[in-house]
């Protein structure tokens, strides 16, 4: 069904691929995985990471997502030794996945279960022991409407998914219940990476403003919240617009506000 | 009448427990491999040459956070909320762990010249204090031959001062 052989993935980035592209990886010696791995001999040692939009298939990877194709390199300190190819697509559809910090709007409580409202297809369920030092007399205080912000435990297409507001060691570490006031807004699920991005100007630049306190959701939300409403309605006309600005556009706004 | 009983008896029943137990190994033996061979007939199996499952080296991902190294979403800047402000600097610290090298030594009070040293001539008066009296006495000889060829009264001091626990001892 797909059309002829596939093109090798290294010269397919940064270019647009639509679902059903098959791209080649270089064979790996099946005999190298027996051996142990000494120091940095053979080039690409440890697993290749393969991201959203892509799926493993006989040969190499297959495109399921349409958008342009991304790698990163094998380098040391990061998460994937042997580098990383994934499809740079935009959506504002949210599809929850396991470990994303994402905001949820409580909608109701059943029994001892929030339930969660995160932009996807379902809701999800939120336990009231999953904060930090909560126990059974001691329940967390959250009502109806308020913002949470937590980490998928489980979330696949097959069940419900399931929020925590603790790590894996037990502390909160940011996660829980998002205080007072604040104004909370949806953007598409591109500008969120961009801004989560280890050195995004938007942010920086933004910080150099006012003091303010931002939480970003993987689910498209953002939660903004400084002194007066004024600067937040500020900060949230930014966010919202910086999109489609180009960084001079860009710029010359927030010159024009530092001015005032 | 008992004789024909035994003789009717049917095969399930003389596989229970309590009519086994007056069998004798051999007997038990045989009936357990008839039972498990018939087990295993009645089991289904594919008829197909065992598949090598390929070691992959492919890991699927469906998370943006690892492909592009995402920061933690929430922020404070300018000190609006100082417990994240401290939360960020936790964890901007523990990613960038990995890239900072050997951390710097502290700064020692004696050097570690100065302490082999110091070391190396403790060791050797605390050994001689646990050795046995007629190693002592040896050891102290040779010592006193070694410095007599060199000058006397040099030497007289060096044995005064540097085995006070063996001269003690002598005493």
């Amino acid at each position: 069904m797909a059309g002829g052989g596939g093109a090798p993935a290294e010269s397919r980035v940064g270019q647009v691929v639509l679902p059903g592209d098959v791209l080649l990886l270089p064979a790996y010696d099946e005999q190298d995985t027996e051996r142990l791995p000494l120091g940095t001999s053979a080039a690409p040692r440890g697993r290749l990471l393969c991201g959203p939009g892509l799926r493993r298939c006989a040969g190499g990877l297959l495109v399921t997502k349409c958008g342009l194709l991304r790698h990163r390199r094998a380098g040391d300190g990061a998460a994937a030794a042997g580098g990383a190819y994934w499809v740079d697509s935009q959506q504002k559809r949210y599809v929850p996945v396991k470990g994303d910090h994402v905001i949820g709007i409580v909608t109701g409580k059943v029994g001892d279960v929030f339930r969660l409202d995160v932009g996807g297809s379902e809701q999800a369920s939120l336990s009231y022991l999953a904060f930090e030092g909560a126990t059974k007399r001691n329940r967390p205080n959250v009502q109806v409407g308020d913002l949470i912000y937590g980490q998928f435990l489980v979330a696949n297409k097959d069940m419900e998914p399931e929020m925590v507001c603790i790590d894996s060691s037990g502390r909160a570490s940011g996660m829980g219940v998002i205080g007072q006031d604040g104004f909370l807004f949806k953007v598409s699920l591109g500008l969120i990476r961009k801004l989560l991005a280890p050195k995004c100007e938007i942010i920086q630049e933004l910080s150099q403003l006012y003091p303010f306190e931002l939480v970003l959701g993987m689910n498209g939300r953002i939660w903004v919240k400084a002194k007066t409403v004024q600067q937040t309605l500020i900060i949230v006309n930014i966010l919202e617009a910086c999109e489609y600005m180009t960084a001079e556009q860009r710029k010359q706004a927030l010159a024009k506000l530092s001015g005032n | 009448m008992a004789g024909e009983v035994k003789t009717k008896l049917s095969k399930n029943l003389l596989r229970m427990k309590f009519m086994q137990r007056g069998l004798d190994s051999q007997t038990k033996k045989q009936l357990d491999e008839e039972e498990k061979k018939i087990i295993s007939d009645e089991h289904w199996y594919l008829d197909l040459p065992d598949l090598k499952e390929k070691e992959s080296y492919i890991i699927e991902e469906r998370s943006f956070i690892p492909c592009e190294d995402l920061l933690y979403g929430r922020m404070s800047f300018k000190g609006f909320n100082p417990e994240i402000e401290k939360l960020m600097v936790q964890i901007n610290s523990k990613s960038k762990k990995e890239e900072i090298e050997e951390d710097d030594k502290m700064e020692a009070d004696v050097s570690d010249e100065e302490m082999a040293r110091r070391y190396e001539t403790l060791v050797g008066t605390i050994g001689k204090k646990f050795l046995k009296k007629r190693d002592q006495r040896v050891l102290h000889d040779e010592d006193e031959e070694e410095n007599t060829c060199n000058k006397g009264i040099r030497s007289n001091a060096r044995t005064q001062t540097s085995w006070p626990l063996v001269s003690a001892l002598e005493n």
